[in-house]
């Protein structure tokens, strides 16, 4: 173990015994039980002091962030957390995803797989989250969602730095003979202040990995944060506005040959056959090969360019089976409006005694509104692509992705070998919205390397392609009603919802043996748990059924319930003749966090203010991923067009780690909100997709992007997520603008449909 | 063999000269293979990106002698000027003013889009060198962002205006 230059901690494990070594790296033996991935890697001279911190010998400090970075600048805040204790720059650092493992299990992303209000901390509740936590290491998920990714890191990513840089200055307390207390660190150097000696971390590396460290250092208090709570500049930023190759679809190997897939539209359908002969004997084209797999089924061709590949695609005769379900828009629908209908479902929020409320309810003091929101693509920029090489029974794997440690077991799955020959390689990623939690575009990448005689094969989707093959956001419709009180304000509110069930869909793709039963929380999530007080307050939610595969689509369930839910409450002020932002102010006395938030968008936007001529506000609240945000959207029209000019937000993050890339996130997940809410929609013929490009699928462009503004609140007592978070209010704001606007009430999405947009 | 496009033989691949900032490059492909292939897949040039094949989201833009250009419908066998992507207007030793002001306003994200976007931005700016709000939606209306990143944009498109009209 220990050779020569190959130092890692567990060097140290051998030598200085298991007591000490309790001590020692206790914090990972308590927290961490796996194994730590950096160990077998570590190159000749690199000191590796923990999953997340190795230090070379001749200089460089890496860092480990294991989560994608797919824009949300995760890259920057995880390696702020390991920079703040372990004394370096920023500018100091180098960065790598590192490899698929399960020490970089993502146990946050499972904080809302309990079906509670992320505010809820009551005792039974915390129980039964840390029992998620549990749950969370024995599946060790390495994934990037949920908005988790700074909340689980804050922690631990923290404390790997606080216990590198301990071990770095008890080796220098050894050089020089003195107390390792009285030493200091800063920029990647320790310095004893009594002689103004230095060392800096690169002497010190590799000794300081293999001498025992025998304490546990506290972790510093945000008054002493010089990094985090500060923006800091992107470390991704160069290599993005220089073009550099980072992304997945640019990686570039010796001998490289290039692929694409053509899958049955009809989506879950087979194929019958095909005749690739033209096909094949077009210029350019080296082989075409059968995709079978549960995910889907089609043909993959091998060509020495992308575009031959994607030419030969057209050309191959197949004949497809139809799809199981064949539903279209019209069925779908149907089986939606079943479910709501009928007395099925779980209630996830029952407060009161909802049917005596409405028994007695005087007939004008109802208010009844129906719900409906369209299938969604994720769209990401850069189309799904994987690049894959099987030779001597050992499969890699380069891709952008969300979830390394799935990839690995599917990819292995498919090549038909153990998961320790699959390496996965992280790249950037174009863009990711929980597109890329899937496994389908590595999957058929690795049926394609298995056909390409060891030479490695880069595999890229077309346009097409990805619009037909995504896992969507589901379709739902949601049925509401509310009885009002003599104040105007709702004493009884029944909310039913219902939708296909995501894990429902998804927990097949990934264990094609097991499937999901029970209740799924996530079809009333952003209903069931928001911080109004109303007496009797009810939110169910049905299960339906409809065959077509669905995925996580930032925010999840959020992203409708969020319009459903205040888009009515919306519906519930104007039958009660109550202001919006009054009617919260009441409703959520209970709750200063929410309070804070609405009070803040409000003096924003001026929203008690006079409005201009031929415009008008709309307001929404939604709390989700335990950050807690207000927006309010302002709205003119010309000549009949409706033109979407301000956005104000306001979100408590409790504690914004980098104040510059929050607010990034919270204007991202705000305008990826107005997109859906304003065009976006899937429509389905026989069990296909309809549409296709960016030219029937539109997503927002500039000219139709608001002006926004945004404020970080930093009140709430738990650290929330940011990357989701802004994308619930605004559909809902939208549409409330639009009525305080026209009058009149859209209640399906998207808005398009009904209104033109300038 | 015919192309599936209709009832005409394919163009056999031949060797073509292209000038791609401002180096002469010979690339060996069909002429109806385009630009931006022949440039990521042939020339391995990664900086223009492929998001639909329809020249409607801009991520694979690229000059041709100045003009933005959407090189996935472009045939290689039609460019008839030199070619400028992003890896030829500056590099992190020399920044392009377009590309610090993208810096300065920390506009990336995922940064797919963005190759595309500074590109649209150097032509306007070649234009226009102060643009309008107005001006600047129209020339820049043609590359989408699905991180919606477009505040920043305009704003580091004004960064960079004001500072070519300082110099």
């Amino acid at each position: 173990m220990s050779r020569a230059g190959r130092i890692t901690r567990r060097v140290f494990l051998g030598t200085a015994g298991a007591a000490a070594a309790g001590l020692a790296v206790g914090y990972y033996f308590y927290r961490r039980p796996f194994p730590n991935p950096l160990e077998a890697r570590a190159a000749d001279g690199e000191a590796v002091f923990s999953p997340f911190v190795k230090i070379a010998a001749d200089g460089p400090i890496t860092i480990i962030v294991p989560r994608a970075e797919m824009g949300q600048g995760v890259t920057t805040t995880l390696a702020a957390l390991v920079a703040e204790e372990l004394d370096v720059r920023l500018d100091q650092i180098a960065v790598e995803h590192g490899p698929a493992a399960s020490a970089y299990a993502n146990i946050g992303m499972l904080q809302d797989a309990v079906p509670f209000p992320r505010f809820d901390d009551s005792a039974m509740v915390e129980m039964l989250r840390s029992g998620m936590g549990i749950v969370g290491k024995f599946l060790a998920i390495q994934g990037t969602g949920g908005s988790s990714s700074a909340i689980d890191a804050f922690e631990r990513m923290r404390h790997a730095g606080a216990l590198a840089r301990e071990a770095l200055k008890a080796e220098a307390a050894r050089r020089w003979n003195v107390e390792a207390s009285g030493l200091t660190t800063a920029s990647a150097a320790v310095t004893n202040p009594a002689t103004g000696e230095e060392l800096s971390y690169a002497e010190l590396a590799v000794d300081a990995a293999s001498v025992a460290y025998s304490g546990e250092p506290g972790l510093r208090p945000a008054s002493e944060w010089k990094l985090l709570g500060r923006a800091q500049p992107r470390l991704d930023i160069e290599a993005k506005s220089t073009g550099a190759p980072i992304f997945g679809i640019d990686v570039d190997l010796p001998d490289m040959v290039y692929g694409t897939v053509r899958m049955n539209p009809a989506l879950g359908g087979r194929m019958r056959g095909f005749d690739a002969a033209a096909a094949e004997a077009m210029p350019g084209v080296l082989k075409i090969v059968e995709i079978d797999t549960h995910l889907g089924h089609g043909v993959g061709i091998i060509a020495r360019s992308t575009w031959h590949a994607f030419r030969a695609a057209e050309a191959v005769a197949i004949e497809w089976e139809e799809a199981p379900a064949a539903l279209d828009d019209a069925a779908v629908w149907e089986r939606l409006e079943q479910a709501v209908s009928g007395n099925d479902g779980s209630t996830f929020r029952d407060d009161g005694d909802v049917d005596t409320a409405f028994a007695d309810a005087p007939r004008e003091r109802i208010v009844e509104a129906e719900y409906r929101v369209p299938f969604l693509a994720h769209a990401t920029l850069e189309p799904m692509n994987a690049t894959a090489r099987f030779r001597d029974g050992n499969l890699h794997v380069w891709a952008p992705n969300q979830a390394p440690t799935l990839l690995r077991m599917a990819c292995a799955r498919e090549a038909g070998i153990d998961q320790d020959r699959c390496t996965i390689h992280t790249t950037s990623l174009g863009g990711g919205f929980g597109r890329r939690l899937e496994t389908d575009y590595a999957v058929y990448a690795t049926r394609l390397a298995m056909e390409a005689g060891g030479r490695p094969v880069k595999v890229t989707w077309t346009r097409e392609e990805d619009t037909t093959h995504d896992t969507y956001r589901p379709a739902a419709i949601g049925r509401f009603k509310a009885r009002l009180g003599a104040d105007g304000l709702p004493q009884a509110l029944d909310m039913k919802i219902a939708s296909p069930s995501i894990i429902a869909s998804m927990l097949p793709r990934l264990y094609p043996s097991l499937s999901a039963m029970g209740a799924d929380a996530a079809i009333v999530d952003g209903s069931y748990n928001q911080p109004y007080t109303i007496p009797d307050y009810r939110v169910a939610g049905i299960k339906a059924d409809i065959g077509l595969p669905l995925g996580f689509w930032r925010s999840v369930g959020n992203s409708y319930n969020g319009f459903f839910h205040e888009a009515f409450m919306d519906e519930v002020a104007t039958a009660g003749g109550v202001d919006p932002v009054e009617l919260r102010r009441r409703l959520m006395a209970n709750y200063p966090t929410a309070l804070g938030v609405v009070e803040k968008v409000a003096e924003m936007a001026d929203w008690s203010g006079e409005t201009a001529p031929n415009r008008a506000k709309g307001f929404a609240f939604a709390t989700s991923f335990g950050s807690w945000v207000a927006e309010i959207v302002e709205v003119s029209e010309d000549s009949g067009r409706i033109r979407v000019e301000n956005i104000w937000v306001a979100a408590d993050v409790g504690t914004a780690l980098d104040p510059g890339i929050v607010e990034a996130q919270l204007m991202s997940g705000a305008l990826f909100g107005l997109s859906a809410a304003m065009f976006e929609e899937i429509n389905f013929d026989a069990g296909r997709a309809v549409q296709t490009n960016f030219h029937d699928y539109e997503p927002l462009r500039i000219h139709q992007s608001p002006k926004v503004e945004i404020a970080i609140l930093q009140a709430a007592a738990k650290m929330g997520g940011v990357g989701e978070v802004g994308t619930p209010p605004a559909a809902p704001a939208l549409a409330n603008a639009i009525f305080a606007l026209t009058g009149e009430r859209i209640r399906r999405l998207p808005l398009a449909r009904e209104v033109v947009f300038a | 063999m015919f192309s599936i496009y209709g009832a005409k033989p394919y163009l056999k691949a031949h060797e073509m000269r292209l000038t791609v900032n401002g180096k002469a490059i010979r690339i060996d492909a069909e002429p109806e293979m385009p630009l931006l292939w022949a440039l990521r897949d042939l020339a391995g040039i990664k900086g223009p990106k492929f998001g639909c094949g329809i020249a409607a989201c801009g991520a694979c833009t690229v000059l041709v002698d100045g003009a933005a250009v959407r090189s996935c419908v472009l045939p290689v066998g039609q460019v008839d000027g030199e070619v400028t992507t992003i890896e030829g207007i500056g590099s992190s030793e020399a920044l392009h003013p377009v590309q610090q002001a993208w810096i300065d306003e920390q506009v990336a994200q995922c940064g797919y889009c963005q190759a595309g976007q500074i590109m649209s931005a150097v032509a306007l700016l070649n234009e226009i060198p102060a643009p309008s709000d107005e001006e600047i939606d129209r020339a820049m209306g043609g590359n989408l962002c699905r991180c919606a990143t477009y505040p920043r944009i305009r704003a580091a498109i004004k960064r960079a205006s004001d500072t070519s009209a300082e110099t």
